[in-house]
C-alpha cells in the first residue's frame, strides 16, 4: 500500500521572523465552505449553534473562538475553519470541502496593520477593522480573506497555488515597515 | 552667507556636498538651495530654452529655475529642485542643461539667437521638408532644449504603495492645517495631516511672526507633538498630496530621509492611496513674480523666499538686497533682512500711497523696470516720477502678491474664481466633493485669520461627521490686512519673463494674442506656458493678466488654465512601485511545481498558472524530439500529467440539475449519478464561452470543470446567471479547484498503472468510459474520472491537494518503469489535435458551435442559455467558416497557427481571404504535420486543396482538407 505524504500550502517558506513581526502557518485539519439554501439561514444558524458552538456569522463578521471558527466568506457563504462539519448541516446548506484549497497565513506583530496597508485597500483603522472583522479583498493582486484576530494580529488566506507569492510579498512588507520605523 | 544666530538649522552638525564638482560645508536642516546660497553660489542653473544663467528664486516646492540631477548611474534622479533636496553628508549634485559647464554654456549662443526664438518659433520654421521633422530637427531641437536625463539604466531605487484612510485629510500644516488637524482631532475624529516639507510649520518656520506670544515655529513646534501624541492623528511629513480623485480618494508621494532609505529592506518613497471623508485643503498660498526687464538673473528672487532663507535657514542671499513689491509682503522681507544685519539699497513699492517707517532708502510710486549683471545681479534700475536711478544691489526680493495653492480643488475640472480685491483666483465651493479649502488656500491672508479658519474648518468637518466638538480658543497672532495694488509687468526694454521653467516672456503672450490664439488654453499651448512638471505655479496668473491686457478683457473674462496632477513631479518607478518583473502578477503553482522544476521542465504561464512544457531526458537536444516521444509514450504505454489548473466547481442544491440545463446546451439533468458528459457553454450572444466535463458525484451534487485559463470567467459568468437571471433556483456554487490535486494518466497501460495503486481495482464493468466514483489510496479518499483528452484509454484521477506532490512523484516513477512517463503542454497539444479536439484556440469568442460542428449538442428539448441567439440565421449560415483539419499535400510541408487559407487559384490577398489556421503541429502518430482551422463551407470541402499563407513569416502551403478528428475517429480506444 503506498503511503502519500501530505505537504502544507506554505511548507518550507514560513516560520519568519523581521523584528517585532512574525508570519507563521495555520493548518486546520478541516475548512468546509458552507451555502445556506434558500430560507434556511436561520435554522443553519441553530445547527451550526448546536453542533459547533457558534451562530452563523453576520456580512464581514467571524463567530466561534480559537479553534473552531466560522468565517464569513463571501455572498452567502461561511468557512468553518476546524471541526469536520457534522454531516446534518447538508440539510441546511451545500457544503464543499476546502481544507487543502487555502494557504493560511498569520500576522502578527507590532506594526503588523503597517504591512497590511502595503498589500491591500482595506480600511484597516483598529476602531473600523475590529478584531472579529472580517472581509474578501484584493491582497497583493490576489483574491484574498482577512481578519482581525487580535490588536496586531491578522489572519490572511489566498489560494493554495498563490502560497509562494503571497509569503513573498508579506516578507518584503515587512522588511520595509521595519527598517523605516 | 550665514547670519549668525538665525536659522532653525542644526549648527551643531555640518555635512560636505558637493555641486558641480565642487566641495562645500552645510548643515542638517539645509536644502540644497540655502546651503548653495549660504556659500555665495548664485548661477546654479541654465534656462530651458535659451540657456539663460538661473538662481534659486523660491524656498519650496514651486522653484522653477533651480532643478539638479542627484546621483549617479541607475539611480541617478534628473530634475530635483534644489529647494526640496536636503543636504546630507556626501550628497552629489550637479547643474543641468548646460555644456560642458555651467559658467561656459556653449548653447547659451540661443540666447543671443532669442529674436527669432519666440512662440511659435518651431511650428513656423521646421515644416520643410516634411520628413526632416522627426528625423532631423526634432532631436536637435530636445538636445539643445531640455532638463536632466535619466540614465537610461534600470533604477534600482525602490519605491513602494500603501493605502491609508481616515476621516479628515489635512492636506498642509501651516498654521491653517495645524488648527484644522487639532480641532477635528480633539472632536475625535481620525485625522491625517500631510505636508510636503521635511518639518511641519509652512509659513511659521519662515516668518518672524509670534503665536500665543512664542515664536511661530516654537509654537508649531509644540503643535505637532501634541497632534502625534494623539491615537487619532497620524502626521505625515515630506509627503505632498499629489493629486485629488473620485470618492475622497488623493495620491500622495512621500519621500523616505536618505539615511532610513538606506537601511536594508527599506523604501526610498510610498506612493500612497489616501481614502478620506473630508478634506481640508489648507496648501497655504505661492507668492508670484512681476514681469519687469530681465528679471531672471541669478540673484532675483521671491521676497517670502527671501524670508525664509534669512529666518528658517540663517542665510543671507546677498549682501546688498533690493525689496520690490505691490504688498506688504516686501516691507516685511525688508524688516527681517534689517533685523538680521543685512544692508537693504532700497525698499521700492509700486503703491503711490505707501508708507514705511523702516531705516531704508524708501521708493513709494516707484518700479523696477530691469536689472543689470554678467552671470548674476549686480545692480537694480528703479524708475519713479523723478526719473531712473540705477542702485548696486547682488539680491533683488520681489513680491507681485499671493496666489492661494488651490491646486487640488481643481483637479477634479472646476475652475477657480477671481477675486478682485485680492486680485488672486480662489478655489470655488464644492470643486471637489468633500473638500473646503481653508486659510491663505482660501484666500485668508493674515496668521490670526488662518488659525481662525482652521479650526473653523477642522472643528465644521467634525460635527459633519457626527462628532461633538468642544471649545477651543484661536491662538493670538498678527491679523494684519491685505493690502495690494495691480501689477503684473514694468514696461520696459528688453525681454520680462512670466514662466521661468519654460521661458516664456510677456512678449511670447503678446504674440500670442497677436496670432490670434486668444483663448487662454490656445495660449498656454502656444507658448508652453504652465506647462508640465511647473504647472503654472508660478506663473499662471501673471501671464493670464498679460493676455487680458493684450486681447483688451479682463481677467475673469480670460479665465485660467487649470491644474492638473500632480501637483508635484511623482517618478514613474513610485507610481508602478512593485509592479516591475515577477510583482506584476502573482504565479500559481501545481502541488507538482516544485518535482516538475526539478526533472527540468521549461515552464509556459497558462493564465497566472505554471506548467510544464515538456520533460527533457538525456539525449534530446530539442524539444520536438521530448514532445514526439511524450506523444509516443501516451499513444503506446502510459503518460501523467498534472490538470489540476483546470478550473473545478461544485455545483449543489436541489436545482441542480436545472441549473446547469440552463447554462450548458446539453441536457445534464439527466446524467446518472457515478457518469462523466461532456457540456458546452454559451454566451448569452451565442458563441462559445467555454467547454468542459460535469460529473454527477450525488443526486444534488455535480462537479464541472472549465478550461485553465476561463476558469474566472466561468465562475463569474455563473455567479452571475444564479444571482441576476436564475435566483430562483436553489442552487449553491463553490469554487474547489485549489482543493484538488488532479493528473490525467493516459494511455492503454493507465488502468494497470492506476491498479497498482488504487487499494480496490477498476475495471470496464466498474469504470466505463466517462464513469466517475470514489477510490481510495492508502486509505486515502479520491476522485477517480474516466475521461480523456488525448483519445487514448485514459483516466483523470483528484486526491486532496496536500497529498499532491507526494502523488504526483509516484505516479510518474511508475509510469516511468512501464515505459512512460510524464508529459507536458506541448505533448497534450499534439495528442488532441490529433484527436480533433478544441481548446480556446479554436473557441476563441468568434465561433458558435455550428463553427466547431457541434450544433447538435444544442438539445432541443430545453431552453439554454445563448440557445436563441445560436439559432439566428447569419450563425447556422452554411457558408460560415467551419472547423476542419489540414494536412500539407506540396514540397512545403509546414502549417502555421495563424496564417491564412486561400482557394489554390486565387492570390493570397485580402479579399480571397476562404479561413485561418487555429493550431498546428507535426503528428509523430500520423506522421505528418496537421493543423485544425475554419474554412469557409469547410464540412462540404473534404478532399479539397487550399492554400495556406502566412504572410508575416513567409510560408505558403499547398494542403488538403481532411476531417477534424484523424485518430481513433471511432473511439474505440476510449472505451477499450
Amino acid at each position: 500500500m503506498v503511503d502519500l505524504k501530505s505537504q502544507t500550502p506554505c511548507a518550507g517558506r514560513v516560520p519568519l521572523r523581521v523584528g517585532p513581526l512574525s508570519l507563521t502557518e495555520d493548518t486546520p485539519e478541516h475548512m468546509t465552505a458552507i451555502a445556506p439554501y434558500i430560507g434556511q439561514d436561520q435554522a443553519l444558524s441553530d445547527a451550526l449553534k448546536s453542533a459547533h458552538g457558534m451562530a452563523a456569522p453576520g456580512t464581514g463578521r467571524m463567530t466561534g473562538k480559537s479553534g473552531a471558527r466560522a468565517l464569513w466568506f463571501g455572498q452567502r457563504m461561511i468557512l468553518l475553519i476546524g471541526p469536520e462539519p457534522e454531516a446534518g448541516l447538508a440539510e441546511f446548506a451545500a457544503l464543499s470541502d476546502q481544507s487543502d484549497g487555502w494557504a493560511v497565513l498569520r500576522l502578527e506583530g507590532a506594526g503588523a496593520r503597517d504591512v497590511l496597508a502595503r498589500l491591500t485597500p482595506l480600511d484597516l483603522r483598529p476602531a473600523q477593522f475590529r478584531r472579529g472583522h472580517t472581509a474578501r479583498s484584493d491582497c497583493a493582486h490576489m483574491a484574498a480573506s482577512i481578519t482581525r484576530l487580535g490588536d496586531e494580529a491578522y489572519q490572511i488566506m489566498v489560494f493554495r497555488s498563490m502560497a509562494a507569492t503571497l509569503v513573498h510579498e508579506v516578507k518584503i512588507a515587512m522588511g520595509r515597515v521595519v527598517a523605516q520605523k | 552667507m550665514r547670519i549668525e544666530g538665525k536659522g532653525l538649522i542644526e549648527r551643531g552638525t555640518p555635512v560636505s556636498f558637493t555641486f558641480d564638482g565642487a566641495r562645500y560645508q552645510g548643515y542638517e536642516g539645509d536644502t540644497l538651495a540655502s546651503a548653495l546660497l549660504a556659500n555665495g553660489v548664485r548661477m546654479v542653473g541654465r534656462s530651458f530654452k535659451y540657456h539663460r544663467p538661473r538662481g534659486v528664486m523660491t524656498a519650496g516646492s514651486e522653484e522653477p529655475n533651480a532643478l539638479v540631477t542627484i546621483g549617479l548611474g541607475a539611480a541617478q534622479e534628473p530634475n530635483l529642485r534644489a529647494t526640496t533636496v536636503e543636504v546630507r553628508e556626501g550628497l552629489w549634485a550637479r547643474s543641468q542643461n548646460r555644456w560642458p559647464t555651467l559658467g561656459y554654456d556653449l548653447l547659451a549662443l540661443n540666447d543671443l539667437a532669442a529674436p527669432f526664438l519666440g512662440a511659435g518659433f518651431y511650428y513656423k520654421t521646421f515644416m520643410w521638408p516634411r520628413r526632416f521633422w522627426e528625423r532631423v530637427y526634432e532631436p536637435i531641437i530636445r538636445r539643445a532644449a531640455g532638463l536632466g536625463a535619466l540614465s537610461g539604466a534600470p533604477d534600482e531605487d525602490r519605491y513602494e504603495r500603501a493605502f491609508a484612510h481616515c476621516d479628515l485629510l489635512v492636506i498642509g500644516a501651516g498654521p491653517t492645517g495645524l488648527m484644522a488637524a487639532l480641532g477635528a482631532a480633539k472632536a475625535g475624529a481620525d485625522v491625517i495631516l500631510a505636508d510636503e516639507d521635511t518639518t511641519p510649520g509652512g509659513r511659521l518656520l519662515a516668518e518672524t511672526i509670534e503665536v500665543d506670544g512664542v515664536a511661530g515655529a516654537i509654537w508649531a513646534k509644540e503643535m505637532v507633538a501634541e497632534l502625534a501624541a494623539m491615537p487619532n492623528v497620524r502626521v505625515m511629513t515630506r509627503t505632498a498630496i499629489t493629486g485629488a480623485y473620485d470618492q475622497g480618494t488623493y495620491a500622495a508621494l512621500e519621500t523616505r530621509p536618505y539615511a532610513m532609505a538606506r537601511r536594508p529592506g527599506a523604501t526610498v518613497g510610498t506612493f500612497w492611496r489616501l481614502v478620506a471623508r473630508r478634506t481640508v485643503l489648507a496648501a497655504g498660498a505661492l507668492e508670484r513674480p512681476i514681469a519687469f526687464a530681465n528679471n531672471d538673473r541669478p540673484g532675483v528672487m521671491m521676497a517670502g523666499a527671501v524670508r525664509a532663507y534669512v529666518n528658517r535657514w540663517g542665510v543671507a542671499p546677498g549682501g546688498s538686497v533690493v525689496v520690490f513689491g505691490n504688498n506688504d509682503s516686501a516691507h516685511r522681507t525688508a524688516a527681517d533682512l534689517l533685523e538680521a544685519g543685512v544692508h537693504v539699497a532700497a525698499l521700492v513699492d509700486s503703491r503711490h500711497y505707501a508708507t514705511c517707517d523702516l531705516d531704508l532708502p524708501f521708493y513709494p510710486g516707484a518700479e523696477v523696470c530691469g536689472t543689470q549683471g554678467r552671470r548674476a545681479l549686480e545692480s537694480v534700475t528703479i524708475r519713479s516720477a523723478r526719473g531712473e536711478v540705477r542702485i548696486r544691489a547682488d539680491c533683488l526680493a520681489v513680491s507681485g502678491g499671493w496666489n492661494p495653492s488651490m491646486h487640488l480643488a481643481c483637479h477634479m475640472t472646476a475652475r477657480p474664481v477671481w477675486n478682485a480685491d485680492l486680485l488672486a483666483f480662489l478655489p470655488p465651493d464644492g470643486a471637489v466633493p468633500g473638500m473646503v479649502a481653508a486659510g491663505a488656500a482660501a484666500g485668508e491672508f493674515s496668521t490670526r485669520a488662518c488659525l481662525a479658519a482652521g479650526l473653523r474648518a477642522g472643528q465644521e468637518v467634525a460635527r459633519d461627521l457626527g462628532f461633538k466638538t468642544g471649545d477651543l480658543a484661536v491662538p493670538m497672532a498678527e491679523d494684519a490686512p491685505y493690502d495690494i495694488f495691480p501689477l503684473w509687468q514694468v514696461p520696459g526694454r528688453g525681454r520680462a519673463w512670466l514662466d521661468f521653467q519654460n521661458d516664456v516672456t510677456v512678449k511670447d503672450v503678446e504674440q500670442a494674442a497677436l496670432e490670434n490664439f486668444r483663448s487662454v488654453e490656445h495660449m498656454k499651448r502656444y507658448t508652453t506656458q504652465g506647462m508640465a512638471p511647473d504647472q503654472g505655479k508660478n506663473s499662471n496668473v501673471a501671464a493670464l493678466a498679460v493676455l487680458a491686457d493684450a486681447t483688451g478683457r479682463g481677467i475673469p473674462e480670460t479665465g485660467t488654465t487649470t491644474f492638473r496632477p500632480p501637483y508635484v513631479p511623482v517618478p514613474i518607478a513610485a507610481m508602478g512601485a512593485g509592479a516591475s518583473g515577477k510583482g506584476f502578477a502573482p504565479e500559481r503553482h501545481t502541488t507538482s511545481h516544485a518535482e516538475t522544476e526539478q526533472r527540468g521542465a521549461p515552464m509556459i504561464e497558462a493564465g497566472l498558472w505554471y506548467r510544464p512544457s515538456y520533460f527533457s531526458r538525456p539525449g534530446e537536444t530539442h524539444w520536438r524530439q521530448s514532445c514526439d516521444r511524450e506523444v509516443n509514450m501516451v499513444r503506446h504505454a502510459v503518460g501523467v500529467c498534472d490538470v489540476s489548473t483546470l478550473g473545478k466547481i461544485d455545483i449543489q442544491g436541489p436545482d441542480a440539475g436545472a441549473f446547469l440545463d440552463f447554462v450548458y446546451t446539453s441536457m445534464m439533468s439527466t446524467l446518472a449519478v457515478g457518469r462523466v458528459r461532456y457540456g458546452l457553454m454559451l454566451r448569452e450572444d451565442g458563441h462559445v464561452m467555454d467547454d468542459g466535463t460535469s460529473a454527477r458525484l450525488a443526486e444534488n451534487h455535480y462537479l464541472i470543470t472549465t478550461t485553465t485559463a476561463a476558469a474566472g470567467q466561468v465562475m463569474r459568468h455563473l455567479e452571475f446567471v444564479h444571482q441576476a437571471l436564475r435566483p430562483d433556483l436553489d442552487v449553491r456554487l463553490a469554487s474547489v479547484t485549489e482543493t484538488w490535486a488532479q493528473f490525467a494518466v493516459a494511455g492503454p497501460k493507465s488502468r494497470a498503472l492506476l491498479n497498482g495503486l488504487l487499494d480496490a481495482p477498476v475495471d470496464d464493468a466498474r469504470f466505463p468510459y466517462m464513469a466517475c466514483g470514489t477510490v481510495h489510496i492508502g486509505g486515502i479518499s479520491a476522485r477517480l474520472f474516466r475521461i480523456s483528452f488525448s483519445g487514448e484509454h485514459a483516466y483523470e484521477i483528484a486526491v486532496p491537494a496536500r497529498y499532491g506532490a507526494a502523488l504526483f512523484t509516484e505516479l510518474v516513477s511508475r509510469a516511468e518503469a512501464m515505459e512512460g512517463g510524464a508529459y507536458g503542454m506541448e505533448a497534450l497539444n499534439v495528442l488532441r489535435i490529433e484527436k480533433g479536439f478544441i481548446t480556446h484556440a479554436e473557441i476563441h469568442g468568434r465561433t458558435t458551435a455550428f463553427d466547431i460542428g457541434m450544433q447538435r449538442m444544442i438539445s432541443a428539448k430545453k431552453d439554454c442559455i445563448g440557445k436563441a441567439a445560436a439559432a439566428r440565421p447569419g450563425l447556422v449560415d452554411e457558408a460560415r467558416e467551419q472547423l476542419v483539419a489540414l494536412k500539407p499535400v506540396g514540397a512545403v510541408k509546414e502549417i502555421l497557427a495563424g496564417a491564412h487559407l486561400f482557394n489554390a487559384g486565387d492570390p493570397a490577398t485580402r479579399d480571397h481571404d476562404q479561413g485561418y489556421v487555429t493550431s498546428a503541429c507535426y503528428s509523430p502518430t500520423l506522421g505528418h504535420v496537421i493543423g485544425l482551422g475554419f474554412l469557409k463551407a469547410g464540412r462540404a470541402r473534404m478532399g479539397e486543396r487550399v492554400r495556406m499563407v502566412d504572410h508575416l513569416r513567409g510560408s505558403d502551403t499547398l494542403c488538403e482538407v481532411i476531417e477534424p478528428v484523424q485518430f481513433d475517429p471511432d473511439g474505440g480506444r476510449l472505451r477499450g
